[in-house]
């Protein structure tokens, strides 16, 4: 019986060993397949941080890839000066910080109807606006572009009198197209919060409103931090609304500004690489220091959770 | 229960922003489809006379050069994102997806592009393909005049840009990819193993297809995406010699100088046609779920 056990422990040990020795291996092979890919995806940024940090001289005089003599940061400083990026950020920010808090606001009282309120138009609004968000916006840019030059918008908002070439204008647009998303997403969030929850309140003679501020917009807070991280970078990363909404090159944020850059408008590539990678820089450091909420927020809406 | 006071306040929470919806993007679209019939050019009052028929619509078919490259390019870049970028977007989910040191930062890695606008996009591919830009440069091509010309020349500028395209859209749906495959029982996983089942087998035959609402999801964004494309071609030389798509002929002939309003409004038309197919497969499929 001692005997048994004795001879077989060294065989299961060196099964076990000869499993886990192969384990490994494939874990191995797996890491480095993934850091060589990982390294190539990287490339392109890495690449243009690079060149960025280098001299003009050097790469003309070296060959663009080639070991560096100089490394500083004098791009990055006629970057954000000649390209004037101060401005552009400023404009970003006048236009998304509003765009993201009234997409919210517009977007959870919608959500809370239609998750609580079974009205029959539930469902058909609901289509509404998942078919609106995506459309491409290019279909309905023309005629757009025709309201925005007819309809008038008191003075202190508007240069011009109209909603074209606002600020105004472009919050508008952008909270119309984004509510469909977020509506979507805070009314599937709200369907997983207790009905009774709402309902004693309604009993208790609670006003819908109050329902809404007090009960549930505090229960959805962390679907709320996720949207807000994700329409944050929808809105920064917006190209198409300021660009053809906007005829003024200096209103137009960051994004937008980049199609004032085309072509020779920076004197060499290492400074137009400069100017890339400061406007590239904030949404990745949203997502490196928020990616749990940025990734949530986006896949809240595709996985019904 | 409801009093007078809250059916009011609910009627006003749903209210404004439905009127703001349909006057912003249903009015748009059903104007688009009526002024596809005219030849109106924004300049005098819209009368009967602008009234051409299907005019804008037979010249887009017929004489327009630029309409069925457009057309090509659209189908291309889904074709593209369909069979090369999703599949690897879906291939690195499931490398990713398990108990893994580092599994993080990788995710990482694949998933920065996708926080980048896609005009952005453009200028950091620019530092690739450019004369003096990475690729050149590694070939030897040290000159303008040997340096393969990745962004100008029409036979090739629209698969560079796919190139960009594509590796931003792997991102996309490897994250989609990787919430769905984390919220697969992994019982079934377990059982397929035990009945003998290798890595591929357990993937093809089980996960991928309890996999169906993600998947389906996954097909629209890709889809959509597809139609959507505008920035990258705009930012890199506004959609011209090689890099006409729908969106971008939309904006070129309507809002510039020519004001082609009535023309520009037919090619809008066919794009929201198109884009009507995958919103009301995915519109139908969510309802069936809503209702069941």
């Amino acid at each position: 019986m001692t005997a048994e056990t004795a001879s077989a422990a060294p065989v299961a040990a060196a099964v076990q060993l000869k499993h886990h020795s192969r384990f490994r291996w494939q874990r191995l092979i797996l890491h480095v397949f993934l850091i060589g890919l990982a390294l190539v995806w990287m490339f392109p940024i890495l690449w243009t941080l690079y060149t960025a940090l280098r001299p003009y001289g050097d790469t003309i005089k070296d060959g663009a890839v080639s070991f560096p003599q100089h490394l500083n940061f004098d791009n990055f400083v006629t970057a954000w000066t000649v390209g004037d990026l101060p401005r552009y950020f400023f404009n970003t920010f006048v236009i998304a910080v509003p765009a993201v808090i009234l997409t919210l606001w517009i977007s959870s009282m919608l959500g809370f109807i239609f998750a609580r309120f079974s009205f029959r138009a539930n469902l058909l609004l609901l289509m509404m606006f998942t078919a609106g968000n995506l459309l491409p916006p290019q279909v309905i840019i023309v005629p757009l572009y025709r309201m925005y030059l007819a309809l008038p918008l008191p003075i202190p908002l508007s240069d011009h009198g109209v909603l074209y070439d606002s600020y105004f204008g472009v919050i508008l647009i952008h909270v119309i197209f984004q509510t469909g998303f977020c509506t979507f997403v805070l009314s599937n969030y709200m369907k997983t919060i207790s009905r009774e929850l709402t309902e004693a309140a309604l009993v208790d003679g609670a006003s819908i409103w109050t329902i809404y501020r007090r009960v549930i917009l505090p229960l959805c807070r962390p679907a709320l931090a996720a949207l807000a991280v994700l329409e944050f970078t929808f809105i920064y990363n917006d190209f198409f609304w300021a660009l053809i909404l906007m005829v003024t090159g200096g209103k137009r944020p960051i994004t937008s500004a980049l199609n004032n850059f085309q072509g020779s408008f920076f004197t060499d590539q290492n400074v137009l690489a400069a100017m890339s990678f400061i406007v590239a820089v904030p949404t990745i450091v949203v997502y490196l220091v928020l990616s749990k909420q940025f990734v949530r927020g986006l896949t809240l809406g595709s996985t019904k959770g | 229960m409801l009093t007078r006071r809250d059916r009011v306040m609910m009627a006003l929470m749903v209210g404004i922003p439905s009127v703001l919806f349909i006057t912003f993007v249903w009015l748009p679209a059903i104007a688009s489809i009526f002024l596809s019939f005219t030849n109106w050019r924004g300049i005098t009052a819209l009368t009967a006379n602008n009234f051409v028929g299907l005019k804008n619509y037979e010249q887009l078919f017929t004489t327009y050069p630029f309409f069925w490259p457009a057309v090509w390019h659209n189908i291309l870049w889904l074709l593209t994102f369909v069979f090369i970028a999703t599949p690897i977007g879906i291939f690195i989910a499931v490398l990713l997806d398990r108990e893994m040191r580092g599994t993080r930062v990788y995710q990482s890695a694949f998933f920065i592009p996708v926080v980048l606008s896609l005009a952005i996009v453009g200028f950091i591919w620019e530092q690739m393909y450019t004369s003096q830009g990475f690729i050149n440069s590694v070939l030897g091509h040290t000159s303008s005049d040997t340096a393969i010309d990745f962004l100008g020349d029409p036979s090739i500028n629209i698969w560079a840009v796919l190139v960009a395209a594509g590796w931003r859209h792997v991102g996309y749906v490897m994250v989609l990819y990787l919430a769905g495959l984390k919220s697969v029982d992994p019982t079934l996983r377990e059982a397929a193993s035990i009945d003998g089942a290798n890595a591929r087998q357990t993937f093809f035959r089980v996960v991928f297809p309890v996999m169906k609402p993600i998947n389906i999801v996954v097909v629209v964004i890709t889809v959509i995406e597809s139609l959507r494309a505008f920035d990258i071609a705009y930012i890199i030389n506004r959609g011209k010699n090689g890099l006409e798509l729908l969106s971008i002929l939309i904006t070129n002939n309507s809002i510039s100088e020519a004001s082609l309003i009535g023309f520009g409004s037919a090619i809008a038309v066919v794009l929201l046609v198109i884009s009507l197919v995958p919103i009301v497969i995915f519109l139908t499929r969510t309802m069936r779920e809503e209702t069941t």
